[in-house]
């Protein structure tokens, strides 16, 4: 394998790792400190019992991501030194501001674990908070810095391609970052409340008298409802974004090769690279015209309009978008079903479970996919225009030597989490609940 | 003073707390792979006690030094991680197994064979750890990592000097969680702990004349460093009489006492590596000045390092006073 694959594969593979580990890092201390603030209030047993179990899930969670992070921080230049000598001054700021997030996440985290019975009540319950927003900040902080790779700013290229004149503020904030920062943060609520959602409505299934489950359901499915119901939102104004900002991943990820005014929106279907045309998409006339630009005769550039060798990969980028936009879009009407149930105050129905439970994944996969959409999308560049990624890889060879091992890593830890929360959390009976439904 | 020596010596303070906070975390896990006699089974209880509710905090300081590096000295940044790609790998692997199998024995099944098997990793990954760290310190000052475009040599640490170093930091942080450790035990444990830290003592003294020796022939700048600047000596003297009260109040069954000067001791040789091989990042060939971003990035870092400082260290300092606090928290919060 030749050692700039290997090295995106392992940087590739070590993001999209972490990224459900920071995911969850953002979403879950969310629910563990609502679940605890409703025990607080009503003095419910139940919810309790709930805080402690999601506790204990963002307890293991967040420790495999604390250490994969740290594995992201040392490959930025183990695998990519030239992108970091060039980028580290420009976009340095953020990272740094993310690295007291992440003190703020450890400390209180440890506070809030270990705490229990060792702080009082207001301090223990604070100290949640704080996770959850320093899980927060850390996710917005690190999005600006993939925001700037993006669409690049705040410096000039001098000569032999140093940046000169850099101001770090105006780097930190580039054109169009609120849009990815808050499509970031509600992923992560909409990704991690359903999978927890999907967890709690299976055990429901099985054991329908669950107040326990019944709880944790209704607050999981508030949270990445709300998001997921948001998204669709936050999605348009981030193609818009894309739209201006980045021409030529719009026209990668819509599979549009022609420049034309009243351009179609394409769902699905396979873009042909050589023959210049995306194929078996149902075309929706003007449609991209109108959701880009909110004009449904603007001018779509195309990408034969762009020298080929600065195309992304069309097909994974296409195909990547549309698996993101139509879970996003399963998601937000599943959203829409529960929100309807739930003002009807009745049980919900086990085919609604049924249907949360095969949703479970959907939300993590749509993340993942999204983020394939935004590196995918900007490659052949690490920075947009300025510095490919083959300009970034580091001279030292035999990278499919550490390859092999992070991915023999992430396999061992990722099954190892798995089975620790299907004990601690899944199937451990719930205390202080009817059995079996009686 | 520059901006550059200013962010130079937040790199080494953060190097510092790390050694302190961080490495006497990897200690506790040497002392768990050590653990033996009858109160085998206390000992490593009393380690995953002391290090449960910090070590995840702990170790953030070796993301600050990342982070600060690449931001403020990405040159450096660079250079390090082409001509130590092989330690630092190895140094991620121990860091990633270390902290994973910690969490993973503690919510494990308690007795079962895969408990007692992420304990093996735990331990073994915490020794490895540190010497890899110290290894990668030692190559840094050693003056044989030549920055070249094309690349280095991949196995230009794998000599006596940098190994030794690597064993100088294993052993500190032995002997740092040693008397952590014993201060927070009671009766025969904290006697076990404390006659642990003679012994490492003694190790960190055999580590350090062994690398001081070898720094003479393979690293001489840092040599000349240690030796022959205004401030050698009494910095020498500091250390070791830092030492000495350690060795004397741990025999004394001092423990509190021996921890204040053990800290001081390793604070002072972190610090003393750092001084000697100032103005160098990588001895020779790359300098402080010689890597620095601009001006306006390091002075917006310094701007963004002191406003998180006074969120954080705030913050530490309720952290260690409700798990290492003599009495029970009481101060900002009552419990009902």
């Amino acid at each position: 394998m030749p050692d700039l694959l290997a090295a995106r594969w392992l940087f590739g593979l070590s993001l999209a790792f972490h990224i459900v580990f920071a995911a969850v890092g953002v979403a879950m201390p969310l629910l563990m400190v609502l679940a605890e603030w409703r025990w607080r209030r009503t003095g419910d047993p139940v919810q309790l019992d709930l805080a402690r179990r999601w506790a204990k899930g963002a307890a293991i969670l967040f420790a495999v991501g604390a250490v994969s992070g740290t594995v992201i921080s040392f490959e930025l230049g183990l695998l990519w030194p030239r992108f970091m000598d060039f980028a580290g001054p420009i976009i340095g700021l953020p990272f740094s501001l993310e690295g007291f997030a992440f003190f703020a996440e450890a400390i209180f985290l440890g506070i809030y674990l270990y705490g229990w019975g060792r702080v009082g009540p207001r301090l223990h319950l604070a100290s949640g908070v704080v996770v959850a927003a320093s899980g927060a900040a850390s996710a917005f902080f690190v999005t600006l810095a993939n925001a700037w790779m993006n669409v690049p700013g705040g410096f000039e290229l001098g000569a032999g391609g140093a940046a000169t004149g850099v101001r770090p503020l105006a780097a930190m904030f580039p054109d169009g970052w609120e849009h990815e920062v808050v499509h970031v943060l509600l992923s992560s609520y909409v990704a991690t409340g359903f999978a927890v959602a999907g967890i709690h409505a299976a055990r429901l299934l099985r054991r329908p008298g669950s107040a326990l489950d019944r709880s944790a359901l209704g607050l999981a499915l508030a949270v990445g409802g709300a998001a997921a119901l948001l998204q669709p939102l936050s999605g348009d104004l981030s193609a818009r974004q894309v739209a201006r900002t980045q021409p030529l991943k719009l026209a990668a990820l819509e599979g549009q090769f022609r420049t034309e005014r009243g351009a179609p929106l394409r769902l699905g279907g396979l873009p042909d690279p050589d023959a210049g045309v995306t194929r078996g998409a149902l075309e929706l006339p003007r449609g991209l015209s109108l959701l880009a630009f909110h004009d449904p005769d603007a001018e779509v550039k195309g990408l034969l309009d762009f020298p080929r060798e600065l195309w992304p990969p069309t097909r994974r980028v296409h195909l990547a978008f549309q698996v993101m936009v139509a879970l996003g879009s399963l998601l937000a009407a599943l959203s829409l079903a529960a929100a309807w149930l739930a003002l009807r105050r009745r049980p919900w129905p086990r085919g609604f479970l049924r249907a949360i439970v095969a949703a479970g994944p959907a939300g993590f996969v749509a993340l993942e996919a999204g983020w394939l959409v935004t590196e995918w999308g900007r490659q052949p560049f690490t920075v947009r225009g300025i510095l490919t990624t083959a300009a970034s890889v580091t001279p030292v060879g035999r990278l499919g030597v550490p390859l092999v091992l992070f991915v023999a890593v992430y396999v061992l830890l990722g099954a190892v989490t798995a089975i620790l929360l299907y004990r601690q959390i899944a199937a451990t009976p719930a205390a202080g609940d009817a059995e079996g439904g009686a | 003073m520059t901006p550059a020596d200013l962010l130079g010596g937040v790199v080494l303070a953060a190097l510092i707390l790390y050694a302190l906070l961080g490495g006497a975390d990897f200690g506790g896990g040497i002392w768990d792979l050590l653990a033996s006699g009858p109160r085998k089974a206390e000992q490593r209880a009393l380690v995953e006690r002391a290090i449960g509710p910090i070590w995840e905090a702990n170790h953030v300081w070796l993301i600050l030094v990342v982070v600060v590096l690449f931001t403020a000295f990405p040159a450096a940044f660079s250079a390090i991680c082409i001509a130590l790609f092989v330690p630092l790998v190895l140094l991620l692997l121990g860091i990633v197994l270390r902290g994973a199998a910690f969490t993973f024995r503690a919510y494990e099944r308690p007795g079962d064979r895969a408990q007692a098997r992420w304990g093996l990793v735990f331990s073994a990954s915490s020794t490895l750890g540190p010497v890899f760290l110290g290894t990668v310190v030692g190559a840094l000052a050693s003056g044989r990592l030549r920055v070249a475009a094309q690349g280095a040599e991949p196995w230009v640490w794998v000599a006596p000097f940098p190994l030794a170093t690597g064993l100088l930091a294993a052993s500190l942080f032995a002997f740092l969680a040693a008397t952590y450790l014993a201060v927070e035990a009671e009766g025969a444990l904290r006697d076990d702990f404390r006659r642990r830290a003679v012994a490492a003592g003694a190790a960190v003294f055999l580590c350090a004349a062994l690398s001081g020796a070898l720094s003479a022939r393979e690293a001489p700048i840092v040599f000349e460093g240690l030796a022959r600047r205004a401030w050698s000596l009494p910095f020498h003297v500091a250390t070791g009489a830092a030492a000495v009260l350690a060795f004397a109040l741990l025999l004394a069954r001092r423990v509190r006492a021996a921890r204040g000067a053990a800290v001081v001791q390793v604070a002072l040789v972190v610090a003393g590596w750092g001084a000697s091989q100032y103005p160098y990042l990588v001895v020779p060939d790359v300098t402080l000045a010689g890597a620095s971003a601009p001006r306006a990035t390091q002075v917006a870092l310094l701007v963004a390092l002191a406003a998180g400082a006074v969120l954080l260290f705030p913050a530490l300092y309720v952290l260690f006073r409700v798990f290492k606090g003599e009495r029970p928290f009481s101060v900002v919060d009552r419990g009902r």
